[in-house]
Formats: C-alpha cells, structure tokens, sequence
C-alpha cells in the first residue's frame, strides 16, 4: 500500500486543509507521498516539503496547472494514481471540483467527504446532511477518497524533509480558461482555520448589523460565518455560509448569533470544541448542541459581550 | 442550442431523516419524496436560457422507478419540453450515473448539460465532473452566475475564499450552486400543459451500460449527538465560563 496526497495551494502557500488530509492517510499505515501541481511555485514546492509525514514530493510544472483546472489537472493524477493504492484530497471546492473527473477516468467510484477511516477499503461518510454516517466499502483496487478536513488534527507544517521529484506535465486540455477571481477580502482567518468563529443567522436582521459581529470577531480574533438562512436573505456573500451546502467548521469556539440550528447548519459546525448560543427563542434548537446559551436579545447581548472581552 | 438537465428524486428537503432501526438504511417507505433541490435550479437555468432566446430545447432525464414520472412532470411544468427516462429499480451511484448520462447525451448531443452539483441524499457532489471526463468536455461546478456567449460559456463559481468565473468551450457541464437563481412554482396552466409532453424511456442496459454499485454501504448509523449544555443568565456568566471553565478565551 501507498497513499497519494494532492496538495492544494493558492501558488504561494499550501493550504492547511492539506495537513489534515495527511492525518487521514497516515491512518492507512503505509507510506504517504505529495503531489503538487502548480507553475512556478517554488514557495509552494518548498512548503510542501518540509510538510511532517511525506516521504516524497512529486513535483509537476506548467501554466496548464496554475489556475486549477480540473481538465488539466485530472489526466496528470490519474496516470500517477495508478502507482498508489490511495489517493486524498481535502473535501474543498478544488478537491470536490478535481476527484471526481479523476475517477471517471480511471473508471473507479471516488468515496466523498470522508470523516473516518476504518480500514485500507472502509470508511464513514455523512450523508443527508449530517443526519446520518454510512460506512461504506469500496471495490475498486484503487482508492480515491475527498476527506472532511475537519474530522482529522493537522500534521505539522514544518519538521519534514520530503525528496522532490520532478513529474512531466501533461497537455493542456484546451477546453477551459480562467477568466477572474474576486477573492472575498478579510483581514480576519480564513473560515475553516480559525480558531474562533462568530456567526450570524436570520436573526441579524440584515447585512449591516454584521458589524456588530465583526467587531466581536475582532476583539477575539475570530472569523465571520453564517447560515444558509442569512446567505439566501442576502446579508452576506455565499463563502460565508457555514452547513452541509456551506463551509464545514470545527474552531475551538462557535459562537451562534440569531441563529435557530436548522439541520442544515448544525451539520456544519457542530464538531466545535465549544459552542455559544444567542438567541431570543429559548426553544430554538440551536441550544440542544450548544454548551452555553443565553436567551435574550442579541443586539444587546453582542455589544456588551464584545466590551466585556474588550476588558479582559 | 440543446441543453439536457438531469434530475434526481430524493427525500423532500424538510423531511426530517430517520435511521433504519436494522442500520441497513435511511427509511424512504411512506416519506415524502421531491425532486433534489439543485436540479431544480438546473431546469429553472436552462428554462431561463430558452425563454431569452439563447437555448431551443430543455430536455429534462432521470434514472430511478416508475414513480420519477413525477419528477420530469415537475420540469416539464416548470418549462422543459420533453423528457427521458431511463428506468432503473435498484440502488444508483455516481459513476453509473454518470455513464448511463453519457449514452443519453451520445444519443441526444445536447450542447450544454446543467446538472444539480450534488444530490442531498448521498450528498456525493460528483456526476457532473465524471460526466465531463467521460464527454470529454469543460466542466463548471458550483455555478452561481452564466453567461452563454458565442460557442462558449462564461461561469461564475462558488469557490472557497470568494469568487472564479472561468471560460468553457462548448458543449459543455454546468453544475448549479444555490444562488444561481430561484426556481419558480408550476402555475396549473402549465402543469396541466406538462401532462402533454412526451417522456421517452430509455434502455441503459441495451446500451451496455453498467449502473451495478461499486461502494457498499455496510451499515449507517445516527450521527453522534451533542448534549446540550447550560443556559447562562448573562454576558459577565457566559465570559466566567468560556474563560474558566472551558478555557476557549
């Protein structure tokens, strides 16, 4: 046995859900080697070397690769899956985008999002949003599995000395072209790595009364989420949204503001180490999952609590 | 321009999932089922398109039993012409899907096929990207905005930190993200016209396709449930524990 990791960047570092998916390949007990797809990413290729537990570091350059085209990208992994018995990729939207067109072309059933590994064929899965954990068994001789960052710790960045070895690129499919990306600008951590999430629900009542979960956000370091319910009414952006359609958070502390606890968004935080709940409803289901809850208004409640931790 | 919009039958989305007490399953007898709210945005997209002129055709497909008659009947009211199906009673997975997708597409030559990104049953997120590979086609996955241009397609996807918008060659694979659109409701007038349309079925099997399981569900189960904790009486209580007792602060 052999497992394969693609690495996901953004052409200048690796991203962190990559440390995690090592994790769960370490779970295979067998040797775990990197693949790094990327143009001129020398910083890249440098951070993925030194990542703890790769044994070696496949190396692939050229244009074709730089805007993570999945066209491009998915020959190239299946011509070297063949040399490995699993291949893992964060459950992102570059892995989901990726893994599957990978296993259409090897003709294997890829196994999404998964949360454990039981053995090198069996692993558990959340189905019908969270409600449920299949385990499930695969057959076919190689594994391709996408993997829920947040149910496995992170390997440490640094302490490895992976061997690099260069992999000739393959062909431009020349179906596909990168146009633009507007990246969402924060100073704040990025959803799913940061250490404190505030998040907001319908209850905000509009986009504007996010502030108030900023500068809570702020005061602890924490960054901002939502559910699908305030993503549909429009108060913030889609890449926001925390749930089974969303983003899957696991931070030390959640923290839920206006938020009711729809299915739907529990299954996408309720791994948090520690979850807060504020709302007005005292029967709001949010306050079955959460640690601490306090009943009242939130737009009270908010402010007062981002001075008191301003005090601290 | 034909565009082909796969639809899937699921459990209605506000149905609340009950574990099989064998753990063999989820319990499907006597729930509600509804057509995967994804592939609704999928027929409200490709409709939309033809009612600006820029599509001719919607063609709306479907793998499953008897009963997915429903589910094309639903598209068809919402504005798709006509409709295939190709039955099949056991359990389906992504690649089979994919590939049985694949026949229908060699047999019709849509130039655009519009499919929900995932299915919230499996939630495996995965048909439209193995359709592309097996089409050899571009491929656009969580779509939130589409704009047809002249032999090719501008796609705005939903990607984590913001937002991409790529450029494919048609034909091509547009999988749908929530906010693409808002699906409308049938009115009766075109529910009733929906009855008229023809639904065609089609032979998978004939075609030589393999839609057997590759992945073998061994068991499921409830997920594991978190107790609900305290209710504090106020902001200094709440900062008291979360700095003393759970030490998170």
């Amino acid at each position: 046995m052999r497992a394969l990791i693609i690495v996901e960047h953004d052409g200048v570092a690796v991203k962190s859900a990559t440390l995690h998916t090592i994790t769960a390949a370490k779970k295979l007990n067998c040797p775990v080697d990197g693949l790094v797809m990327c143009n001129a990413g020398a910083s890249v290729i440098d951070g993925a070397s030194k990542i703890t537990g790769l044994e070696k570091l496949l190396v692939s350059e050229g244009a074709q690769y730089k805007d993570d085209l999945a066209e491009n990208e998915a020959p190239l992994v299946a011509q070297i899956a063949r040399n490995y018995t699993h291949v893992f990729v964060a459950a992102t939207s570059f892995g989901k985008n990726l893994l599957p067109r990978v296993g259409a072309l090897m003709d294997v059933a890829p196994i999404s999002e998964i949360s454990a590994v039981e053995s090198a064929d069996t692993f558990k899965r959340p189905i019908y949003a969270g409600n449920a954990i299949a385990t499930v068994q695969s057959s076919d001789a190689i594994k391709l599995c996408t993997v829920r960052a947040t149910s496995f710790d992170a390997v440490p960045a640094t302490g490895g000395n992976a061997a690099i070895e260069k992999v000739a690129a393959t062909a431009d499919a020349g179906l596909s072209s990168f146009v633009g990306r507007e990246v969402s600008k924060s100073d704040r951590p990025e959803l799913t790595a940061a250490k404190v999430v505030i998040s907001g629900g319908r209850g905000l009542g509009s986009g504007d009364n996010f502030k108030m979960l900023e500068q809570l956000a702020d005061t602890v370091g924490g960054a901002i989420g939502a559910s699908r319910a305030a993503v549909d009414a429009g108060f913030v952006p889609n890449d926001y949204q925390v749930g089974q359609t969303g983003k899957i958070v696991a931070p030390n502390l959640y923290v839920a503001v206006g938020i009711s606890g729809a299915i739907q968004h529990l299954a996408g935080m309720k791994d948090s180490k520690v979850i807060v709940a504020i709302n007005k409803d005292p029967d709001a289901p949010i306050f079955n999952v959460a640690d601490y809850g306090l009943v009242g208004d939130l737009f009270q409640i908010v402010p007062e609590l981002t001075a008191a931790l301003q005090k601290k | 321009m034909k565009i082909l919009v796969p639809v899937k039958r699921v459990i209605d989305f506000n149905v609340k999932i009950r574990v099989k007490a064998d753990n063999s399953g989820v319990e499907t007898a006597n729930v509600k089922m509804g057509m995967n709210p994804f592939d609704e945005i999928a027929v409200e997209e490709a409709v939309r398109l033809k009612e600006k002129g820029k599509a001719t055709e919607v063609i709306a497909v479907t793998i499953g039993p008897a009963q997915c008659q429903d589910l094309l009947r639903t598209a068809m009211a919402i504005g798709a012409d006509r409709s295939i199906h190709a039955l099949f009673d056991g359990e389906t997975q992504p690649l089979g899907v994919a590939k049985t997708l694949k026949a229908i597409v060699d047999q019709e030559k849509p130039d655009m096929v519009i499919l929900g990104k995932q299915a919230i049953d499996g939630d495996n997120n995965q048909v439209g990207q193995m359709l592309g590979a097996l089409l050899g086609w571009g491929q656009a996955t969580f779509a939130s905005k589409v704009e047809l241009g002249a032999g090719s397609v501008n796609v705005t996807r939903e990607v984590d930190g913001g937002l991409e918008t790529l450029q494919l060659k048609l034909p091509a694979i547009i999988t749908t993200d929530l906010r693409l659109n808002e699906p409308r409701y049938a009115t009766l007038p075109n529910i009733m016209k929906a009855k008229k349309k023809p639904i065609e079925p089609f032979d998978a099997a004939a075609k030589g396709v393999d839609l057997s399981p590759r992945i073998k569900t061994l068991r499921v189960d409830e997920p594991g449930s978190r107790k609900a904790g305290i209710k504090v009486p106020d902001v200094a209580t709440l900062v008291d524990k979360l700095k003393n007792e759970a030490k998170v602060i």
